[in-house]
C-alpha cells in the first residue's frame, strides 16, 4: 500500500504556509520571489497527489503549465528587480514609497 | 484512509522528502544571506522532486530538477551576484508594528482551515478517471506528452507565446539605457576609421 494522499496534502499545506509567512514578513524582493516559488511548489505537489489518487493525467499536465508560467514570472520579476536596483541601489520593498500619501 | 498498512520503503521515501521540503523552506525564510536562501530553495525543490517520483510523476520530477533547480535558481543566484546584494535584508526589523504576529495568525488560520476542510471532506473525493488510467515509468512520459500535445494543445501554444513575451520583456527591463552613448561611440569609431 502506498503512502496515503492525505499525508502529502498536509506537507503541501505546510509548505504553502511557510511560503506565505515568508512573503508577508521578508522585505527583500529576491527572498519574496523565492517564497512565491515555495507556494507554487506546494500547489504543484497537491496537483500531483490528486493526479495519482484520481488516476488522471490532467493534474500532471496542469503542473507542466504551472512550471512554464513560473519560469516566465521569475524572468520578468528578476528583470524588474534589476531595473529597480539600478535606480536606487536597494532591493528592499520598503524603499519603494513613491505612492505613499 | 490513514489506518492502512503502508509499505515500509514508501514510508521512508515520504519521510525523506518531507524533511527536505520543510527544512529547505524554513531555511529560505530564515537565512539572512540571499545566497544561502537560494541554496535552501534548491533543497526544497529537490524534496518536491522526490515526492513527484514517489507518486510516479517521473517526467515532472526530471523537469523539476532541470528547470527549477537548474535554471530558475541559477537565475536567482546570477541576479544576487550581479547586484552584489549581501546582508542588506534585515530579518529582525519589523517596519510595521505587529506585522509578524498578524502574519503568523493569518498563516496558522489558513493552514488549520485547509487541513480541517480536507479532513472533514475525506481528503480526496470525486470519481477516478475512467478513460485513461495513470501509467508508470516510461509510459508516464508518453501519456503526459499525448495529453499536452492533443487535449491541451492550445494551452501549450499559448505558453510558447508567453515565454517569448517574457524573454523580450526581461531583456527590455534589464537593459541599460545607452541610446545616447551608443551614438557617440559609433561616431568615435567612424572617426577612427576615417583616420
Amino acid at each position: 500500500m502506498n503512502v496515503p494522499a492525505a499525508w502529502y496534502l498536509v506537507v503541501a499545506t505546510l509548505l504553502f504556509g511557510i511560503g506565505a509567512f515568508g512573503l508577508l514578513t521578508r522585505r527583500s524582493a529576491l527572498i519574496m520571489f523565492m517564497c512565491l516559488e515555495l507556494m507554487l511548489n506546494a500547489v504543484n505537489l497537491t496537483f500531483v497527489t490528486f493526479s495519482r489518487t484520481m488516476s488522471d493525467i490532467a493534474g500532471q499536465a496542469s503542473v507542466f503549465f504551472v512550471m512554464v508560467v513560473a519560469a516566465a514570472e521569475v524572468t520578468v520579476g528578476l528583470g524588474i528587480v534589476v531595473a529597480v536596483f539600478r535606480r536606487r541601489s536597494s532591493t528592499s520593498v520598503d524603499d519603494l514609497t513613491e505612492l505613499k500619501g | 484512509m490513514i489506518a492502512t498498512a503502508i509499505y515500509a520503503p514508501d514510508f521512508v521515501v515520504f519521510c525523506a522528502s518531507t524533511i527536505l521540503i520543510i527544512v529547505g523552506a524554513v531555511g529560505v525564510i530564515s537565512f539572512k544571506n540571499p545566497v544561502h536562501a537560494a541554496l535552501s530553495l534548491i533543497m526544497t525543490l529537490f524534496g518536491v522532486a522526490v515526492a513527484f517520483v514517489a507518486q510516479s510523476a517521473d517526467f515532472l520530477a526530471a523537469v523539476q530538477i532541470i528547470v527549477y533547480a537548474g535554471a530558475i535558481v541559477v537565475l536567482f543566484l546570477f541576479v544576487i551576484m550581479f547586484l552584489g546584494v549581501g546582508y542588506g535584508s534585515k530579518v529582525d526589523v519589523e517596519p510595521l508594528v505587529g506585522q509578524r504576529g498578524f502574519a503568523i495568525a493569518g498563516v496558522v488560520i489558513t493552514i488549520g482551515g485547509l487541513i480541517a476542510l480536507m479532513a472533514s471532506s475525506h481528503w480526496v473525493t470525486g470519481p477516478t478517471s475512467v478513460t485513461g488510467k495513470l501509467a508508470h515509468g516510461q509510459a508516464n512520459v508518453k501519456q503526459l506528452g499525448t495529453a499536452v500535445f492533443t487535449t491541451y494543445l492550445y494551452a501549450f501554444e499559448a505558453t510558447s507565446l508567453l515565454l517569448v513575451i517574457a524573454v523580450v520583456g526581461a531583456v527590455l527591463l534589464a537593459r541599460r539605457e545607452r541610446a545616447t552613448t551608443r551614438e557617440t561611440t559609433d561616431e568615435a569609431s567612424n572617426e577612427e576609421l576615417d583616420v
